[in-house]
């Protein structure tokens, strides 16, 4: 029983980063309908900036944490205004191939600096040691991934549900034309929007940084799973690209503990899930009607 | 922009209304949309003696590449220009962006170098074998992704590729892993091929007949129903066209085209690597379609020649980032050059001809 709890643990933190990266591309693409490729490139530059930070300038976990987010996203907005905003006039396609060569050139940059060996980062020492659970202990820093990235999402899901920025927002994405016919400014929150998704994807790196590998490809793999979590989950929809994260990290978990003498199990359940949605409800889980494309 | 500027990839859209394409059809906002003249077409209508001209200057270049380049180059110009169409078959006429077509292209690479390795046959032969098990592998693929389109059909064929690498990755007895394939033979009833200028013309007639039947495909009523698919799904669906089917049929199509292209790769290179299969490849793939001008199918050749001869140069010249300079087409070509290197051409023709209104 507890190690089926240590697992499903496991399992929620494996999805927390697939949550805030679903998130991030999911408010993107309501309000751009732009597929950012380049969503896994910038949560390896979080990565790799907290480690440069820490390496380099000795600066610690806490500030990198603030620090990587605010700098990724206000590169992210110098980006749409310069590119990505031209580009959204055109297919979405366009948007997609230019973030796909953006990720080419950022690996490489990162790749022909540092190399391709992995880089260490320690866990603060605030969040070593682990928690007793009574059943099972936990590591701390694991714990504070989980309930970091839940409060996040709530706040999010706040933000957009209760305030009147979310409110404009919401219904810039559903209705742009209508949205501008009341007198207000949509374009003015394009944006931001699109910066805040960044910064969500550096904020994912910077928190992976002390538990997995540090490398210049640590994003591109990673981002082509977040892609088949948001088919599952339906892009269009922000719960449930956080739903379906949180749900398929937890599947490859315990498809890893139970199944460990096949190790494609865990690896690949996510694209036979993605199968199984497309066959059963082609727009997604909790896609309601088919989002333009 | 004009609208009639970006054949193959949708013109550009007025802000309101749904984006036409998506999945489960939306039926407002896609209607009267006028189609976007392709490349190809547009070089149909031009006289009868330029299109001979081109073809047989076209001939004339392929018949002479290995003598200009090194033939391993050509070679590898020959694979990737055949996998190229095959990715415009979708993209320009079929308006579906695969970004998996690794997916086949490495299957066929792998399954080319297994037959070659323990059957002994023919490269030929082999080849096929390797097609087929590619196209067989689309139809699944194919059954499920066309249940999406546009930029998630973009996104379950990159899922579906990673799976399939996932699973070449760990299936190490077959595949050796990370070892690649070793020795992949070029058996042809005892002839001695081992030299890559004599290997190029063995494989050019096999390149061709791909590309014929990629232009037949194209030129066929089958090809005009995928093009009325493209530029208007819900009419074509109106009409009575099995739309899932046809588009079903092109994948599956596609899907042995770069089978081929990607079991000559295996022969030509006599080794098969994971990189087949990874999604780099299939980006790759893609931009060299964009770069050559989409919906125009010759102009993935010319694309295919570009990017080959210029990341050989680049690794000749022991320039370590190909990743930087691959990336830097790509953003470029998406910003300032999507119509593509035909796609240009081809409208600077029309319009001094004036053939622009139809």
């Amino acid at each position: 029983m507890s190690g089926f709890l240590q697992n499903t643990f496991n399992g929620l933190v494996g999805g927390a980063f697939y949550a805030l990266l679903a998130l991030g591309l999911a408010v993107i693409f309501g309000m751009l309908r732009v597929v950012n490729f380049a969503h896994g490139a910038f949560y390896m530059l979080g990565a790799f900036g907290a480690y440069v930070l820490l390496a380099e300038a000795g600066v610690p976990f806490w500030a990198a944490l603030v620090i990587m987010p605010l700098a990724l996203g206000l590169l992210g907005m110098a980006l749409e205004r310069a590119v990505i905003h031209r580009l959204a006039r055109l297919d979405p396609l366009y948007n997609f191939l230019f973030t796909f060569g953006l990720t080419l050139i950022l690996q490489d940059l990162v790749k022909s600096r540092y190399g391709v060996q992995s880089s260490p980062y320690a866990t603060p020492a605030e969040l070593s040691g682990t928690v007793d659970f009574g059943l099972f202990d936990f590591p701390t820093y694991r714990v504070f991934i989980l309930g970091f990235t839940v409060l996040l999402c709530v706040a999010v899901w706040w933000v957009l549900g209760r305030t009147r920025i979310g409110t404009v927002v919401r219904a810039a994405t559903e209705r742009p034309e209508l949205t501008r016919a009341f007198g207000i400014d949509v374009g003015r929150w394009v944006t931001p929007v699109f910066g805040f998704g960044i910064a969500l994807a550096g904020l994912a790196g910077v928190l992976a940084a002390p538990m997995r590998a540090v490398n210049p490809l640590m994003g591109a793999d990673l981002i082509i799973v977040v892609f088949a979590v948001v088919v599952i989950g339906g892009l269009g929809s922000i719960f449930g690209s956080v739903a379906a994260g949180f749900g398929i990290g937890l599947v490859q978990a315990w498809g890893e503990a139970y199944l460990s003498d096949f190790p494609i199990v865990s690896q690949t359940v996510v694209f036979v899930v993605m199968a199984a949605v497309l066959l059963w409800r082609p727009a997604g889980l909790f896609g309601r009607e088919e989002a333009p494309a | 922009m004009s609208t009639s500027s970006e054949p193959g990839l949708r013109a550009p859209q007025p802000p309101t209304g749904p984006a036409p394409g998506s999945a489960v059809d939306t039926p407002a906002g896609q209607a009267a949309r006028p189609a976007p003249p392709s490349g190809l077409l547009t070089v149909a209508r031009a006289p009868g003696w330029v299109r001979y001209a081109l073809l047989a200057a076209g001939l004339l270049a392929a018949l002479w590449l290995p003598n200009g380049l090194y033939p391993a180059v050509a070679v590898d110009i020959l694979c990737w220009a055949l996998f190229a169409v095959s990715v415009d078959l979708l993209l320009g006429f079929t308006g579906l962006m695969s970004f998996g077509h690794a997916a086949f292209w490495g299957t066929s690479a792998y399954v080319t170098g297994l037959v070659a390795i323990h059957a002994g046959l023919p490269f030929p032969l082999a080849v096929l074998a390797g097609a087929l098990a590619a196209a067989l592998l689309a139809v699944p693929i194919g059954y499920l992704a066309v249940k999406r389109t546009g930029i998630y059909f973009a996104m379950v064929t990159l899922a579906f590729a990673q799976l399939v690498y996932y699973v070449a990755n760990e299936w190490r007895s077959v595949t050796q892993g990370e070892n690649g394939l070793q020795g992949v033979p070029r058996e042809f009833f005892g002839l001695d091929l081992t030299d890559d200028y004599y290997f190029y013309y063995a494989v050019l007639p096999i390149v061709l007949l791909g590309l014929a039947a990629a232009w037949r495909i194209v030129h066929s009523p089958f090809g005009r129903v995928l093009v009325g698919i493209r530029d208007n799904p819900a009419r074509a669906r109106a009409l009575g066209y099995p739309v899932h089917r046809y588009k079903l049929t092109a994948f599956v199509l596609s899907g042995f085209l770069a089978g081929l292209g990607g079991g000559l790769f295996a022969v030509g290179h006599r080794f098969v690597s994971l990189d087949v299969l990874h999604w780099t490849t299939s980006g790759k793939a893609v931009i060299v379609v964009v770069l050559g001008g989409i919906g125009t199918l010759w102009g993935g050749v010319l694309g295919a020649a570009l990017v080959v001869r210029l990341e050989d140069w680049l690794s000749f010249s022991g320039f370590e980032a190909i990743g930087l300079v691959t990336g830097g087409i790509f953003v470029l070509v998406v910003l300032l050059f999507r119509r593509g290197i035909w796609g240009t051409v081809a409208h600077w023709a029309l319009r001094r001809q004036g053939l622009r209104r139809r």
